[in-house]
């Protein structure tokens, strides 16, 4: 059995109807639980729930702040390359768009590496477009083998691989695996995706269990959202996640509520969510999946990150750019999406810490890397 | 009186170990350190950053405490057994904190693998603290592979429930020879108080002070609750009962009959 078949099982159910026939005693009763199963995070998504925001942002505070206490984890994404075979119609790097492909060579990766690391950053996320011509695992493996040197954590958001694909990389030194179904409803994914390997629908929702039966560290997944209805694609990311954390209970497990952003192209989505929509998805998982990481992106507006401080989210992007060698190169090539909030590492560092909370530039110390003398006390024993 | 708490040969001078995760500002620690008068600090490896100035959490620790680095993050034994090595080169010492956890939705440790660990460090000469499930048999093996201490949790890590496995560890302190310390679950210093009052060695508090509205008072009240807990276990508190001392209501008629009977 894998999530695929969980799909289908939630498939057959009516999660229209259900949403319609939640009450608000119901979402009363779900807000008094310690326990939530996963009808309960469904009536939290309902229309009947937005009333409650308030109180389910303060049990989303508790939780977090007994969990994780008052810190958020920042890292940033690396673009390693834009070519692409596939034609997601969202997407900016569409094998159709007429864009300048690039992809970095090993040089510039170390340039970039640099110019991260001297920001104090030491989480990565390194991502490509889908082309094993341009940018395949032996290509990334290279990749990571520099990076190590200057990064603690290096997690990858590229094409779904095969588990022996995955145990390759993670040889390497990947700790970490980002991928986000987009669309969890099947028909729409396939209009959305209508050539090359990313149609495969399943290959890509099952990614997260190869991953983790390699023995990956830590799994984000998520919906982009906008491209269909929010609340049945939350509330399937949401049971992804459960599912994972069933499945593999040694493996951290995160979620993110990517919603689109302008890129390049026509495509506008046709399913917008509100901040209020985002707010509500957030606290329902943090309700639903009390250790859960939940990532927020640059794709937000600085005013809006600043308030989600607070609500449940743990980790968090910065200085970031989705162009190939964004980070060292002032052209203004295109990326993947347009960033919102565009504030540096050391004004995001500043801005959180304002909050009251402290900005964590490391949670994982890469165990091929070897320890520092460090310590200034007196060595004991 | 002479009480003091000894851990592989070394004194410690205070009972209340303070964890060093989830505060809102490192330049909180040394302040916490010093209003609950604590002597052992432990920290996590993974957050250690040997590269950045000012986010290299062991410059904030004042120069006379334990460092008791922690292998948070570990899956496996081996993972643990890493983390620890790494841990060594810092140059902090040989105490470690073995925290080995297959399972991120409870966060309860793995014992198997927490014994595996210990029986390999020990060996290397690490001064070996291991957190664990509360279970006799899985203790008696960590001190047969050589912990230096057993840290049974009082409920899972973060939850601030209080010692809810009372009952075990309370046969893990009258059977077990080495100290024990009630790591995790403790969110009150009351909590705290009846950990010490129960016999345990010391306590190990990190949620319930870094997350207090105000993180220094929180700790100083810790403190004071470790102390007093301890005074109290020391002071051998009179047993419980459930009724006032002069009455006999079951016996009392025997009082009544000699009565009459005089």
């Amino acid at each position: 059995m894998t999530f695929y078949d969980e799909i289908v099982r939630l498939g057959g159910m009516d999660l229209a109807g259900f949403l319609e026939r939640v009450t608000p005693s119901h979402v009363t009763n779900v807000l008094a639980k310690s326990d939530l199963q996963s009808q309960d995070f469904l009536a939290l998504l309902s229309p009947q729930a937005a009333p409650f925001l308030e109180d389910m942002a303060q049990a989303a505070h508790r939780l977090t702040l007994q969990h994780f206490g008052r810190t958020i984890l920042l890292y940033t994404p690396l673009y390693l390359s834009n070519y692409c075979v596939n034609q997601c119609v969202y997407c900016g790097f569409n094998a159709t768009n007429t864009i300048e492909r690039r992809k970095l060579t090993l040089a510039e990766v170390e340039l970039e590496a640099k110019a991260i690391a001297e920001t104090g950053l030491q989480h990565l996320l390194i991502l490509t477009g889908e082309s094993r011509q341009h940018s395949p695992i032996s290509y990334i493996r290279d990749c990571v083998s520099v990076l190590r040197r200057y990064f603690s954590s290096i997690s990858i958001e590229i094409y779904p691989l095969s588990a022996d694909e995955y145990a390759d990389l993670i040889a390497a030194g990947v700790d970490g695996l980002t991928i986000y179904q987009e669309a969890y409803e099947e028909k729409v994914y396939s209009l959305l995706h209508p050539k090359g390997p990313k149609r495969d629908y399943r290959f890509r929702l099952e990614a997260p269990e190869r991953g983790g039966q390699a023995g990956i560290r830590a799994i984000n997944i998520g919906p982009l959202l906008g491209l269909h209805e929010w609340r049945s694609e939350v509330f399937k990311a949401g049971v992804h996640a459960a599912y994972l954390q069933n499945r593999f209970p040694d493996i951290e497990i995160s979620v993110s509520f990517p919603r689109m952003r302008p890129q390049f192209g026509d495509y506008r989505p046709g399913f917008p969510v509100s901040d209020r929509d985002l707010v509500q998805s957030i606290l329902a998982l943090r309700l639903f999946l009390p250790r859960a990481g939940i990532t927020i992106s640059t794709r937000e507006r600085k005013e809006l990150r600043d308030n989600l401080v607070k609500l449940g989210v743990t980790k968090m992007s910065a200085g970031s750019s989705t162009a190939i060698g964004g980070h060292t190169d002032a052209r203004d090539s295109i990326g993947q999406f347009e960033i919102s909030d565009r504030r540096s590492v050391d004004e995001m560092r500043r801005g959180i810490a304002h909050l009251g909370y402290k900005p964590i530039l490391k949670d994982w110390h890469d165990l091929g890397r070897e320890g520092k003398k460090v310590c200034q006390t007196t060595p004991i024993s | 009186m002479d009480d003091k708490l000894v851990i592989a040969g070394r004194q410690v001078t205070s009972r209340l170990f303070i964890g060093t995760g989830k505060f809102a500002d490192y330049s909180l620690i040394p302040q916490v350190i010093k209003a609950a008068k604590a002597q052992v600090v432990t920290v996590a490896l993974r957050r250690v950053d040997f590269d950045n100035p000012g986010e290299n959490m062991l410059d904030y620790l004042p120069k006379d405490v334990i460092i008791m680095p922690n292998t948070s993050g570990a899956r496996s034994a081996a993972e643990a057994v890493r983390i620890a090595r790494i841990a060594r080169e810092t140059g902090c010492g040989d105490w470690v904190k073995i925290e080995v956890i297959s399972d991120q939705k409870y966060l309860l440790p793995d014992n198997f693998e927490t014994i595996i660990a210990i029986e390999i460090l020990a060996k290397e000469g690490f001064v070996v603290l291991p957190y664990m499930s509360p279970d006799l048999m899985a203790a008696k093996r960590m001190v047969d592979a050589g912990a230096a201490a057993i840290m049974p949790l009082g409920a899972p890590i973060g939850t601030n429930r209080g010692i809810k496995t009372r009952e075990l560890v309370q046969i893990l302190i009258s059977e077990i020879d080495l100290p024990v310390i009630v790591d995790a679950g403790i969110g009150r210093p009351s909590e705290a108080a009846e950990a010490m009052e129960m016999g345990a060695a010391a306590v190990l508090v990190n949620t319930a002070i870094a997350t207090a509205e105000n993180p220094v008072l929180m700790a100083k009240a810790f403190g004071q609750a470790v102390e007093a807990g301890r005074g109290a276990y020391l002071a051998g508190p009179g047993a419980t009962r459930h009724f006032a001392e002069a009455s006999s209501p079951l016996t009392g008629f025997l009082r009544r009959e000699e009565k009459v009977g005089q």
